[in-house]
């Protein structure tokens, strides 16, 4: 008995060990950036809503903020429909390769970033698209489609085979049947799936640093800036990425589990 | 019985080498109600697909009132299903359910409101209306399913196992609406089940299917006492299946040797019966009589008990010859308080020779 807690104990200090050392870099980083001091040193200086402010009149960080969003906003669409698309012919249909098909469409993530950049600068600007807002669209499209696929794919799996064969059944033709059973059937994985596009996107650096030319992401400014010198402006625009992020993440998770507990209550 | 709803025209169904559907005839009538029974993989829920739509015939003519129909969509058929998972629309409430079937017709929102809302009364759900599916209970989701089909009044209502899901006393309940529901609307029910009791207890007509083929089509009284095959015989149960050879034969009778003894079997009007040739017959295990000593019948074998099972009023006992032939036997619980049935105790087996029932030996 005495065993058997001491282990649930070493286990919940193992699970909390574990969210310390994830979050911590991000938790310091949040306190720095109300820190007056310019370096990140213990004891704390004051506390200062001035690196906001540097950041808040910085024209420069605007610029990248609205590309982001642009990027953020038109990548989640884009990749979302794509997803989409990819997972229905899955759910739908079977026909010859269709393994091979599905690991094609899952392959951009487990490409590394930096080659993945490489490829796409050189291969914008054979075409002579490099160094525009619409290539770090095209390049993060590339990259979140297989997050939207793998999240729809997860939903339109929980559908019961016969739904839409109920639908024609109904009268319904099947662009009918897509407006009105499929895609609200899917829905909570489609907007999941745009929240966490959107994020990813938002966040992603490397792709965005080689294609991006002149329209500068978010991330890309900052590394611009630490390259420079230190300044906590940084840390700054890192909560205010982080704090975006986690919202579209947890908005994702929220609907997700809503959807859930909606369908699981009792038959 | 009116011009035929339904015909099958030598339809044959093909899943790339598999045959699922051998080439098969069939006429089903204006309000009948009509089971495709057999055990999973027979081609009953294959057939039924074909006349919703959702598979097209390999070979062969569907027609629906006189109306070729291979190749018209599902869609475009007025042909709706009660289906074995329900198929119920998750995302939509009871009364949206039932609407959709008239919302793709084009009716106009409160028309269908109305006409949702009186066939969930009609159905005793009707305050159930704008909860959410998931809310209702199996009994409850089944109703919906049957209002969201019948709402836009169709001629004919495919059912594939809808009542598999279900609980035991809430099966035999939904039999009952089912049956009361069918002569009400006078419309015709095409009803797949593997289960022997539910078609028995509903169609008019049974389809017995096995591997694609049908073994015979009939009222359930004359498949359950005259099955065309040893298929039927032995798929339908509770029948003693006895083969032997033939002794002799005389205008009205056959002698027949089994190995549980010496039996008469009545003689078909046209048959012809020649000594020495294999032979077999069924007796209802309904139609079995158990006695303590040898009774006056020809018809006779003194069995072993060995097991009974007890279902309210009616016993089924299971007996074995000296051969060990196995005997089944259905009888009524104050029948059997007058003789002694205890496991290992001998008792006789015995029928009247007209409720023998001789298989045509084609398919034996």
């Amino acid at each position: 008995m005495m065993n058997e807690r001491a282990i649930r104990l070493f286990l919940r200090l193992y699970v909390g060990c574990i969210f310390v050392f994830v979050f911590a870099p991000i938790i310091a980083s949040m306190i720095f950036s109300f820190n007056s001091d310019r370096f990140p040193t213990i004891p704390l200086g004051s506390f200062t809503w001035h690196w906001y402010e540097t950041v808040y009149n910085d024209p420069d960080v605007w610029d990248a903020l609205r590309t982001s969003v642009i990027v953020g906003v038109s990548t989640a669409i884009l990749s979302t429909f794509i997803g989409f698309c990819t997972a229905y012919s899955d759910f739908r249909y079977n026909f010859r390769f269709k393994g091979a098909y599905l690991a094609l469409a899952l392959l951009p993530p487990t490409i590394p970033l930096v080659i993945m950049a490489l490829a796409m600068l050189a291969w914008f600007s054979r075409i002579g698209v490099s160094g525009q807002v619409w290539s770090i669209v095209m390049a993060h499209t590339v990259m979140c489609s297989p997050f939207a696929m793998a999240i729809i794919r997860l939903r339109l799996q929980q559908m019961d085979s016969n739904l839409e064969a109920a639908a024609w059944n109904l009268g319904a033709n099947q662009w009918r049947t897509m407006r009105e059973i499929v895609l609200p059937f899917a829905k909570p994985g489609i907007i999941s799936a745009l929240c966490l596009t959107a994020a990813v996107s938002f966040d992603e650096f490397a792709v965005a640093w080689f294609v991006s030319g002149l329209n500068k992401t978010i991330p890309v400014v900052v590394l611009e800036i630490v390259t420079g010198n230190i300044d906590p402006q940084v840390n700054a625009i890192g909560t205010f990425v982080f704090i975006t992020s986690m919202t579209l993440v947890i908005i994702a998770q929220i609907v997700i589990m809503t959807q859930e507990k909606k369908e699981k209550q009792p038959a | 019985m009116s011009d035929p709803l339904v015909e099958l025209d030598n339809v044959v169904k093909r899943f790339g080498e598999f045959t699922a559907v051998q080439p098969m005839n069939l006429e089903i009538h204006k309000g009948e109600f009509l089971a495709l029974m057999g055990s999973s993989g027979c081609g009953k829920t294959t057939t039924l697909r074909m006349l919703a739509g959702l598979e097209k015939p390999s070979e062969g003519e569907v027609r629906l009132a006189g109306r070729v129909m291979n190749d018209v969509s599902a869609s475009d058929r007025d042909t709706p299903m009660v289906w074995q998972t329900l198929a119920l629309f998750p995302f939509l409430n009871v009364r949206e359910n039932v609407e959709f079937g008239l919302k793709m017709r084009g009716m106009a929102a409160s028309e269908r409101r109305a006409k949702a809302l009186d066939w969930l009364d009609r159905l005793g759900i009707g305050e159930f209306a704008e909860r959410d599916v998931a809310l209702l209970s199996g009994g409850q989701r089944q109703r919906v399913a049957l209002a969201r089909a019948l709402v836009t009044e169709p001629e004919i209502l495919l059912l594939d196992e809808p009542l598999s899901a279900l609980d035991a006393h809430l099966v035999i309940r939904m039999q009952g609406v089912l049956t009361k529901l069918q002569r009400e609307l006078g419309i015709t029910f095409v009803y797949v089940t593997h289960s022997q009791s539910e078609a028995f207890a509903m169609a008019d007509r049974v389809v017995i299917m096995s591997n694609g083929v049908v073994e015979q089509v009939g009222a359930p009284r004359d498949i359950y006492r005259a099955p065309a095959n040893r298929f039927v015989a032995e798929f339908v149960g509770r029948n003693n299946i006895l083969t032997g050879k033939i002794k002799s034969s005389s205008q009205k009778e056959i002698k027949v040797e089994t190995s549980a003894g010496n039996f008469t079997v009545p003689k078909g009007k046209g048959t012809t019966a020649t000594t020495g040739d294999q032979l077999s017959f069924v007796i209802a295990a309904d139609l079995v009589s158990l006695t303590g000593s040898k009774p006056k019948t020809e018809n006779a074998v003194a069995c072993e008990v060995i097991s009974e099972e007890f279902v309210g009023s009616v016993v089924t006992l299971y007996l074995e010859a000296p051969d060990g032939t196995e005997f089944k036997a259905q009888v009524q619980q104050r029948d059997l308080d007058k003789v002694n049935a205890e496991a290992g105790k001998t008792l006789w087996v015995n029928w009247a020779t007209k409720h023998a029932h001789v298989l045509p030996e084609a398919r034996a």
